[in-house]
């Protein structure tokens, strides 16, 4: 039964590497362009020559692009391609390979998303519980507007005010990048310091907004759970209100909210991105926002393609980790 | 019988035919909230759109960069845009998108929803899969991909059109939902054995009782789509010439706008984006609660 219900994920997670794959090499297609002549006329309009050899350049890197052959042929080399993770070159940085450029730009994404995302869900969900729960201090009604305000609002737009007043104003915090432009990359404690300080406001941006989405959730599911017979059921048996919030409310309500960090994982991207484009911060959203900038389809491809595949493993690992959380799964049949 | 009636009734039709509605709107002061952020924002545009000259939303037509003056009560651009014009004539396009978007997507997604909910079998295993998966998937990446081929001159409505692409997916799994609870109730099933037809019964028995509650999957959709729209601007890929609230806000990024202390580029963009998305947000929530006075009891 387990196994049965492991194979279905893997198997979604395959058709979404695939639909990712397809999806990546003939929407592209579809619109006619030629993104290496594209690139080459731009270069020369930007240089302010005619190249007279444009057409036999564009063949030139076309064969070196594989952009030469049948379609079908294309498609299985790309299939190929993709399944190896391997990217090819990046038109605007040529001959740097975009494998090259993402494996910079990754650890800043995951460092930053990763912590947030963990910190948010906690925080949220611990506050949301304590919202719902009767015997939680008075003043903690008093959160619940403005949560329900910022959760309603995009993460980069909490961002630009965020780093106004304390960033343009307070100058508490530096306003852009990932540390000091001209600091030397190393493992010391000053540059530690310096990246930590960079990636306080961004990292504030999502975490302000995140949280009250989560806490709002996690509320709505207790105040669902407390109805519930069982609960009713313990408080006639005697048992300790302290007991019946952790291991009687919290316990189930924390089910539907892990489903939902699962669901929700996709959107928490898409707005971390644009995130990262208004501070400069050097991870795969400012890539992806130079190479929209600068035409780069490969460079565009190579991401989309790697942060579907890598949101789709997040979600298959939730998935998996849901009938450890929530044992009644197990025993039905996927 | 009838007699005793009639008095009952009477008080009801003689007062006046707001008063219901206000003690409703009293009780349910998330839709108050919604629905005054949305008119004052309607009544910004409204107004504008005869005060002010749009045509001065366009580059080069008023000096560059100056700060909100008597002239220029919103200030100016780099790009010499009288932003107070600017407003007025993008916030209503940025609107445009979501609400094309929005009924584009609410509409598949309740098509799909309700063939899906009431018909069961492989139909319903075909849509819900495709919507799971699509679910997972970050929306706005994919909507970059698409917008990247299609690249080069997009307009404000092919943008709505790009938005809409992904707007079913969640409105098809929750109004599937809805008709799953609703399909079993005992009315359906009296329908059903009167020998109405499924598409009779989705349109005449569910679509009725599930109206307060598509009106919120719209307003949350529109929501949705407008928050994409801006995404996709501010990366770059929008309507390049004209001036929606998310290209005012890429030209405020590209421009670094923010560290040259040109506070007045930005702010009223981001004010206008933020009434937006509260009063989405607020009338979503009293429509819910509209949907599912249930709710109330959690207030």
């Amino acid at each position: 039964m387990q196994l049965a219900y492991i194979a279905k994920r893997c198997g979604i997670f395959l058709l979404i590497v695939w639909l990712a794959a397809t999806l990546n090499f003939f929407l592209p297609r579809l619109s006619g362009r030629d993104p290496v002549r594209d690139k080459l006329l731009q270069q020369a309009q930007l240089g302010g020559y005619v190249q007279a050899g444009i057409e036999a350049m564009t063949r030139e890197y076309e064969q070196r692009f594989g952009l030469d052959k049948a379609l079908w042929r294309q498609y299985l080399t790309y299939l190929h391609d993709m399944s190896r993770l391997h990217f090819n070159y990046s038109i605007s940085h040529y001959p740097r390979t975009v494998n090259e450029i993402m494996a910079e730009a990754i650890p800043w994404t995951v460092g930053l998303l990763g912590t947030t995302t963990v910190l948010s869900f906690a925080i949220g969900t611990l506050l949301g519980a304590l919202l719902a729960w009767p015997g939680a201090p008075r003043y903690m009604r008093v959160l619940m507007p403005p949560l329900w305000a910022l959760h309603a609002i995009p993460f980069f737009l909490c961002g630009l005010i965020l780093m106004y007043f304390l960033a343009f104003q307070l100058q508490w915090l530096p306003m852009f990048g990932g540390y000091t432009a001209g600091a030397f990359p190393a493992l010391t404690l000053a540059f530690v310091g310096d990246v930590l300080k960079h990636a306080v406001l961004p990292a504030l941006s999502i975490i302000l907004v995140a949280t009250g989405g989560w806490a709002l959730a996690m509320r709505g599911m207790m105040v669902t759970t407390q109805g519930e017979d069982y609960v009713t059921f313990a408080e006639a048996k005697g048992l300790q209100s302290r007991t019946i919030f952790l291991h009687y409310c919290l316990r189930n309500a924390i089910l539907p909210q892990t489903t939902a960090l699962a669901l929700s994982l996709g959107q928490i991207l898409s707005g971390a991105v644009l995130v990262e484009v208004i501070f400069a911060y050097p991870g795969i959203g400012t890539v992806l926002y130079h190479a929209i900038r600068e035409n780069d389809h490969f460079l565009i491809q190579g991401i989309v393609f790697s942060v579907i595949v890598a949101l789709g493993l997040a979600t298959l690992m939730l998935d998996l980790l849901y009938p450890w959380l929530d044992p009644r799964i197990t025993y039905r049949k996927a | 019988m009838h007699g005793t009636w009639e008095p009952e009734i009477a008080p009801m039709g003689s007062m006046s035919g707001l008063a219901p509605v206000w003690s409703y709107l009293r009780r349910n002061r998330s839709l108050v909230a919604g629905l005054v952020l949305l008119s004052t924002l309607g009544l910004f545009v409204g107004l504008g759109h005869i005060v002010v000259d749009t045509s001065r939303s366009r580059a080069l037509s008023a000096p560059a960069i100056r700060p909100p003056s008597l002239q220029y009560p919103f200030g100016t651009d780099r790009q010499g845009r009288d932003l107070l014009a600017a407003m007025v004539a993008g916030t209503p396009l940025t609107l445009r998108i979501g609400f094309i978007a929005g009924f584009l997507g609410v509409g598949l997604g309740a098509v799909l929803g309700f063939v899906s909910a009431y018909y069961r079998g492989k139909v319903d295993a075909l849509i819900r899969g495709i919507v799971d998966i699509g679910l997972t998937v970050p929306g706005l990446l994919v909507l970059i991909i698409i917008a990247v081929s299609l690249k080069g001159g997009l307009t404000v409505d092919q943008m709505a059109l790009v938005v809409a692409s992904l707007a079913w997916l969640l409105p098809t799994r929750t109004i599937r939902a809805q008709v799953l609870s609703l399909r079993e109730r005992s009315y359906v099933e009296v329908a059903r054995l009167s020998g109405m037809n499924g598409p009779e019964i989705i349109v005449k028995e569910l679509m009725p009782n599930l109206l307060p509650y598509l009106a919120a999957t719209l307003v949350n959709a529109v929501s949705s789509a407008i928050l994409a729209s801006i995404g996709l601007e501010v990366l770059g890929l929008g309507p390049v010439d004209s001036p929606t609230l998310g290209m005012t806000l890429y030209w405020v990024n590209y421009n670094a706008a923010l560290i040259n202390g040109w506070w007045w580029w930005w702010l009223a963009p981001i004010v206008i984006i933020l009434v937006v998305f509260l009063g989405l947000f607020f009338l979503t929530v009293g429509l819910d609660e509209m949907a599912n006075p249930r709710l109330r009891r959690e207030g």
